[in-house]
């Protein structure tokens, strides 16, 4: 009864750039189960998204899990609006499958915006498979780019990429990982994740080095658990359900057009929860 | 004449007017007033060997709950369907009576009648004004793990609670009920209803536990190990089984249950100022499939320009939803097939490419929207990811004996759609409350 009360309540949060929130939530049992790839869905209160986030660290000792938010819309933003000591409604995980983590010799992790936080955990868990781990990051601008020190500090190289050029190389993660390649480096994996085109591009590039390369995607999702299909995506030709059968695929085989058309489903919608949310709502109601 | 023409007829269930209807989330089916109750009651003959209890899978005393209205007992109306049938005001708004109950209905002095009107009249009585809770058998100090909380598991846990042991329901979902709350659309069952049912098992100090995946969260070893005597798998059957045909993938095509949990758990109607999940409901909507009359009734209420059910044989629904779908405007196509999905240069679906059957044609239906309405698939994620080893057959259902529904493992036992297929409420919970009598036998063993 007393570890119920506990449960879901927000131990630890921390700004890690604008509108980009970590918390980590009390969630013992996820916290035990919980392996690198996988994922949580939570809703902040009643009435909201159920919202998938992915894993970025976890502490079965101290049944704890913790996660990185972007306040991208109404629902996210009241997620993003808990303070410690307050309590998320619903937390449900872990759900997908765990990534592949071993000895690859070289690896290449690539991350963008806010899933730079994933990039990390994985870098992090490449490293102590003994990989040689490279590292890109991208952000629309230098005030996006979380965890730079951190990844900094454990890859063997690292780059930073952003679109108006304020950090690294003004430009593109795929300019970057092609230029590399280009001058003669290769990689037994390459792993990237983040906005659907970063995924997509990076696809593109390793595909003429047959560089196995992972992506996680980020499909829209309800239930999580195989119920709904919203996530589904075509893989190798056959449909597959992002939540049970991923969030991790192999890039060459994702159809990433279809993908990024299903993630655009409810722009519209979203944009009018958004207003809504922030009192600009024309509508009585 | 005015008593005789009483006698004869049914009294009608009142209903919200059409135009009323298509615009809200509303029940439709208003349940009997207490003198329409009396009425209907009161055209029972009383049969001595009553084929209507024969013809409920649950067997649930139908002349006992009658009389008892007919005396005015309520309470104990309700409290006697509740004997042998734990969710009476579900069962008798969903349940298809006219194949069952009504079916074996002998007035042979005019209409059947209708005894799922009255059997949701006295469980809603009793649910308003609070029931007498049933005395649990002394405590067992065995405890059941229940995986789903779907009509099957509620079923389990109340008749395991009732003999004494300890329950545990697990569901996956932010709100208990399965398929009564992700699928069975507000309009038919209210979700208070579902809520008050639920609320229900827990006073029969039943724990309902939501956000826990049986085989993620937690597996059934560690459940066991955790202290569990047996498991009962109550998983239901709500995987969605796609078309395999070109173009499924396009925008605006759901599932029938991705349409359905948006508008039923997620409460997408009430968007944006309620829920903040959407759903998007446009142009002319088509239903591919003989399962997708609560869709198209959800989607003339979301504003579609037209529904209309494309299936091969027969709609699958009672017979009164059938009716009333059609009242509301939902257009029925039998004997047509879907060939493919046709997607604009956006992505999103604007037509659908279908096959007429009899005579064979292929004709173009624009649709804005596109829902798959197909069986589903039993969800059996517990029974996968577990040490012990559960049989599954090849069509995914739970290999069960099929009297004492215990599987392949002795301490674990599967019931409702999980091991028979997608089927109905009622045999849920009938498998639910078979399946609780061999888990009592193996306990106390």
């Amino acid at each position: 009864m007393g570890l119920k009360i506990m449960e879901n309540e927000i131990v630890f949060k921390e700004m890690l750039a604008p509108e980009i929130k970590l918390i980590k939530v009390r969630a013992p049992f996820v916290a035990k189960k919980a392996r690198s790839g996988q994922f949580v869905i939570l809703r902040a209160s009643e009435g909201d998204e159920r919202i998938p986030l992915t894993l970025i660290d976890w502490d079965p000792r101290e049944g704890t899990v913790t996660l990185v938010v972007k306040e991208v819309g109404a629902s996210t933003k009241r997620l993003g609006a808990l303070e410690v000591g307050g309590r998320v409604r619903d937390l449900v995980g872990p759900l997908g499958n765990p990534g592949e983590i071993r000895s690859y010799g070289k690896v290449c992790v690539i991350g963008r915006g806010v899933a730079i936080a994933a990039a990390y955990e994985r870098a992090r868990k490449f490293r102590e498979a003994r990989n040689g781990v490279t590292v890109i990051i991208s952000a629309r601008t230098a005030g996006l780019l979380i965890y730079r020190e951190e990844l900094e500090k454990i890859s063997d190289k690292f780059y930073v990429a952003t679109d108006d050029g304020s950090e690294g190389v003004k430009g593109y993660a795929n300019d970057i990982l092609k230029n590399l390649l280009d001058s003669g480096e290769r990689f037994g994996l390459v792993y990237a994740v983040g906005a659907a085109t970063l995924m997509r591009n990076i696809s593109k590039v390793t595909k003429p080095y047959d560089i196995r390369t992972i992506v996680s995607l980020n499909s829209l999702m309800v239930d999580g658990t195989g119920l709904c299909g919203c996530c589904r995506v075509t893989v190798g030709g056959s449909p597959m359900f992002t939540c049970v059968d991923g969030p991790e695929f192999d890039a060459h085989l994702v159809d990433f057009e279809e993908f990024r058309a299903r993630i655009h489903t409810y722009d519209q919608e979203e944009k009018i929860a958004h207003q809504l949310a922030e009192g600009n709502c024309r509508c009585k109601g | 004449m005015q008593r005789l023409e009483v006698r004869f007829k049914q009294i009608p269930m009142p209903e919200l007017p059409v135009k009323e209807r298509i615009r809200t989330f509303n029940e439709v089916s208003l349940g009997y007033a207490e003198e329409q109750a009396l009425a209907e009651a009161a055209r029972c003959l009383q049969c001595e060997n009553p084929l209507c209890v024969q013809m409920c899978p649950l067997r649930m005393d139908v002349l006992g709950v009658v009389r008892l209205i007919r005396l005015g007992g309520y309470r104990e109306a309700a409290e006697r369907a509740r004997e042998r049938n734990c969710l009476p005001s579900i069962c008798g708004r969903v349940c298809p009576q006219e194949v069952l109950c009504v079916m074996g209905c002998r007035n042979t002095l005019g209409d059947p009648i209708n005894i799922g009107g009255l059997e949701r009249f006295v469980a809603d009585w009793e649910l308003e004004r609070g029931g007498n809770m049933p005395e649990a058998a002394p405590a067992t100090g065995k405890s059941v793990a229940v995986v789903g909380s779907g009509p099957a598991g509620l079923s389990a846990a109340t008749e395991l609670a009732r003999m004494g042991h300890h329950v545990v329901v697990f569901e996956a979902l932010h709100e208990a009920g399965g398929v009564l709350t992700y699928g069975i659309p507000e309009f038919r069952v209210p979700k208070k209803v579902v809520k008050q049912e639920v609320d229900y098992v827990g006073k029969l100090g039943v724990e309902i536990r939501t956000n826990v995946v049986v085989g993620k969260t937690i597996t059934m070893d560690e459940l066991f190990e955790g202290g569990f005597d047996s498991v009962f798998l109550g998983s239901g059957a709500g995987l969605p089984r796609l078309l395999g045909v070109p173009g499924e993938n396009l925008c605006g095509v759901y599932s029938l249950n991705e349409f359905l949990i948006r508008i039923n758990l997620m409460r997408a109607y009430r968007f944006p100022h309620m829920s903040r999940t959407p759903v998007k409901v446009q142009g002319k909507v088509a239903i591919l499939g003989a399962r997708g009359l609560d869709a198209a009734r959800c989607a003339l209420r979301l504003g579609a320009e037209e529904v209309t059910i494309f299936y091969q044989q027969k709609v699958v629904g009672r017979a009164d939803e059938i009716r009333r779908g059609a009242e509301e405007g939902v257009k029925f196509q039998p004997l047509t097939k879907p060939l493919r999905l046709v997607g604009d240069e956006k992505g999103w679906v604007k037509q659908v490419e279908l096959a007429r059957l009899e005579p064979s044609a292929k004709f173009l239906y624009d649709a804005g929207t596109a829902v798959i309405a197909n069986k589903h698939i039993p969800n059996t994620l517990a029974a996968k990811n577990t040490a012990r080893s559960i049989e599954i057959a090849k069509s995914g259902t739970i290999v069960v004996n099929p009297e004492t529904l215990v599987t392949s493992d002795e301490g674990i036992f599967a019931g409702g759609d999980v091991a028979s297929g997608a089927a109905s409420v009622i045999k849920a919970i009938e498998a639910g409350k078979r399946a609780a009598h061999s888990i009592n036998k193996y306990l106390l063993k």
